[in-house]
């Protein structure tokens, strides 16, 4: 019985001040959205399916980095460096030790440990060194720049970890994709159906599951520190390790995208890391609102189609538009497109509500 | 002998990268000293300088001249940046981060789509002298050169003109200097154009020694950045001294395992002198002395 109320309980934060959405409309609304995304695959060609897995892979990093800047207030650069490494990561490991007996399952999580390790140090550094605000921007930014110069020069064959060769710019290749043991036959994850059902499982958890964090104490604590992080200090908490946390979740999530894009692709380059890489997960969340979790996770996916699409024209014209939105959201939205117009929204139904009430 | 040209050689290095890194995070600093906006769109304005100075030096200016050029015109765009896109946020300190770094993709990108993905720069001019068994370029003697006579003519800037008065007056209380009938908007435009000229010297400094493609800005950020943060707001007590530490750090780095591991010595040298110096060598030294 107590279990049960203890569920009870933590289901109860999927609502709450933190997120936006509640109540019977919202959860119908999602469950419909879930629905359809489900029946996707039933109405579309399997190729196509697998392509589009592409878009949900990025969308960890973006709630990761949500969850730092939007929750925490504090503006990491480095996404694409923990992405980096836990894609070369499960690389190493999964080339080394092969695909068999659910091996792939380990590196996978290996990975992602690995990226939250490289995480803590860091932020370890960072937030115990009291850095904030702008420096926390170019020292992570740093970071990831140096990362990528370094991963640039691994081309000779000395640059070889067992059997894994590096590669240096040309990126690794080749490592085998995630595969579940099953009995009668192992599932490898394949871009096809089977994968898209596991990436839209997985995004569908980490979202209710972050939806259940920021709401819980925790992320009262981060908004809070957002807020003043001098108040939140003399209310008694020590700012420093919530910090920590937060960052360490929000970079593990970086690297769970970086593993899902490597074993999707079979293949990660030093690029994926690079000033250009870094930018991107920047705009995601900023035209999305970063200030909450469902609007950033729309807006990435509003992005990333509309960036699609504009690639057919060449990347530099995409990522020129990329550019120009990202500076148009600042100045005009601060608070994210999603957001900015869900509160027109709001705005304009209150609106007509007083114009129907007043004669 | 051997050993006396070791140590020229040394310092040839030290020297070189204390130049190199005075050069390019001096405009950074003279930004972030002044309004706490950090212009991630620093090294787009050290595109901009390179580009400008070899292509006008290319069209038979003299080379100081050119420099100059590309100085001149970096700062000019500084100057309309800062109007239009950095004036209404200095109440978000975050948010000009952001949207630096969306103008540094959009002129990145957008030089890669107008002026393609190279551009024939000037050789290095004056040649090379040797000592013992290396030779040495002169022109790297003279950044070094420069980089002494930029701090000098900031500090000189600074100190001596009623434009530095005003903007160190500025600098500590903006809203007594602006009732004192101080023009602090044109004061924040002036400081962002002359951080924005001194990102072009630097790209123009360094054209003639640099393939010039445009994310060459991104070769100089990264020590920039890490020069400003350990020097601190402070020009004179934090950057110069900074880069004075970490120019020796880099050399005997580089000397040792390359230029990589130069490089990434630097940044860790860095991530633990934050977790001791939070707020760099100005604000310790600033410290001591209160």
């Amino acid at each position: 019985m107590a279990r049960y109320s203890k569920l009870r309980n933590w289901l109860s934060l999927l609502e709450g001040p933190q997120t936006w959405g509640r109540g019977r409309v919202f959860w119908a609304g999602f469950l419909l959205v879930v629905a359809a995304a489900s029946a996707y695959p039933l109405f579309a060609d399997g190729y196509d399916v697998g392509n589009n897995v592409y878009f949900f892979n990025w969308t960890f990093m973006a709630l990761g980095l949500c969850l730092i800047w939007g929750y925490g207030g504090a503006l990491s650069f480095g996404q694409t460096a923990f992405f980096g490494v836990a894609g070369y990561a499960y690389g190493i490991l999964t080339i080394n030790f092969g695909d068999a007996y659910g091996f792939t399952l380990i590196a996978l999580l290996a990975a992602v440990g690995i990226a939250a390790l490289l995480a803590a140090v860091l932020g370890y550094f960072l937030f115990f060194g009291r850095i904030s605000g702008v420096f926390l921007g170019i020292v992570t930014l740093s970071v990831t720049l140096v990362l990528e110069r370094f991963m640039a020069q691994t081309a000779g064959p000395e640059w070889r970890i067992g059997s894994a060769r590096l590669n240096g710019f040309n990126g690794m290749g080749s490592m085998p994709s995630l595969t579940i043991p099953w009995p009668g036959g192992d599932i490898v994850l394949f871009p096809d159906v089977a994968l898209y059902y596991v990436t839209l499982g997985l995004l569908v958890l980490v979202y209710l599951g972050l939806r259940i964090l920021v709401n819980s104490r925790f992320g009262n604590v981060l908004v809070a520190i957002r807020e003043n992080p001098e108040r939140a200090e003399m209310l008694g908490y020590d700012i420093r390790k919530y910090q920590l946390g937060m960052f360490l979740i929000g970079s593990a999530l970086a690297g769970l995208s970086g593993v899902l894009y490597t074993s999707w692709g079979n293949y990660i380059t030093p690029s994926s890391m690079g000033m250009t890489a870094a930018a991107l997960p920047i705009v995601w969340v900023a035209v999305g609102g970063r200030s909450d979790l469902t609007a950033t996770l729309l807006g990435t996916l509003l992005v990333l189609a509309c960036f699609q699409a504009l690639t057919i024209y060449g990347s530099q014209y995409a990522l020129v538009v990329m550019g120009i939105l990202l500076v148009l959201t600042v100045l005009l939205v601060p608070k994210g497109v999603v957001l900015g117009l869900a509160s027109l929204a709001s705005r304009l139904f209150s609106r007509g509500k007083q114009g129907a009430t007043s004669p | 002998m051997t050993l006396l040209f070791e140590a020229f050689t040394f310092l040839y290095q030290a020297g070189d990268a204390f130049a190199f890194l005075v050069l390019s995070a001096c405009g950074l600093a003279v930004i972030f000293g002044m309004m706490g906006v950090i212009n991630l769109a620093h090294g787009e304005f050290i595109l901009c300088g390179a580009y400008v100075s070899a292509s006008t030096a290319r069209m038979g200016l003299p080379l100081p001249l050119a420099i100059l050029c590309g100085a001149l015109v970096a700062g000019v765009i500084g100057m309309i940046v800062e109007r239009v896109i950095i004036r209404p946020l200095y109440q978000r300190p975050l948010d000009t981060i952001v949207a630096t770094w969306g103008i540094s993709m959009i002129a990145t990108q957008g030089t890669l789509i107008l002026l393609g993905s190279t551009m024939p720069g000037t050789g290095t001019p004056f040649g090379s002298f040797t000592v013992g068994a290396y030779s040495y370029s002169i022109y790297r003697l003279v950044l070094m050169g420069a980089a002494l006579a930029t701090l000098l003519g900031l500090w000189l800037i600074f100190t001596r003109t009623r434009f530095g008065l005003l903007a160190r007056a500025t600098i500590q209380v903006p809203h007594m200097a602006e009732s004192l009938g101080v023009n602090t908007s044109l004061i924040y435009s002036l400081t962002f154009g002359l951080g924005a000229a001194l990102a072009g010297l630097a790209g123009g400094l360094y054209a003639p020694t640099m393939t010039l493609v445009p994310t060459m800005g991104s070769a100089f950020v990264v020590e920039a950045f890490v020069t400003v943060v350990v020097g601190g707001a402070d020009i004179f007590l934090g950057t110069a001294p900074a880069a004075a530490i970490l120019g020796v750090i880099k050399a005997a780095l580089t000397s040792w395992q390359g230029q990589l591991f130069g490089q990434i010595g630097l940044l860790v040298a860095v991530i633990i002198v934050i977790r001791i110096l939070p707020r760099g060598i100005s604000g310790w030294i600033l410290r001591e002395r209160t």
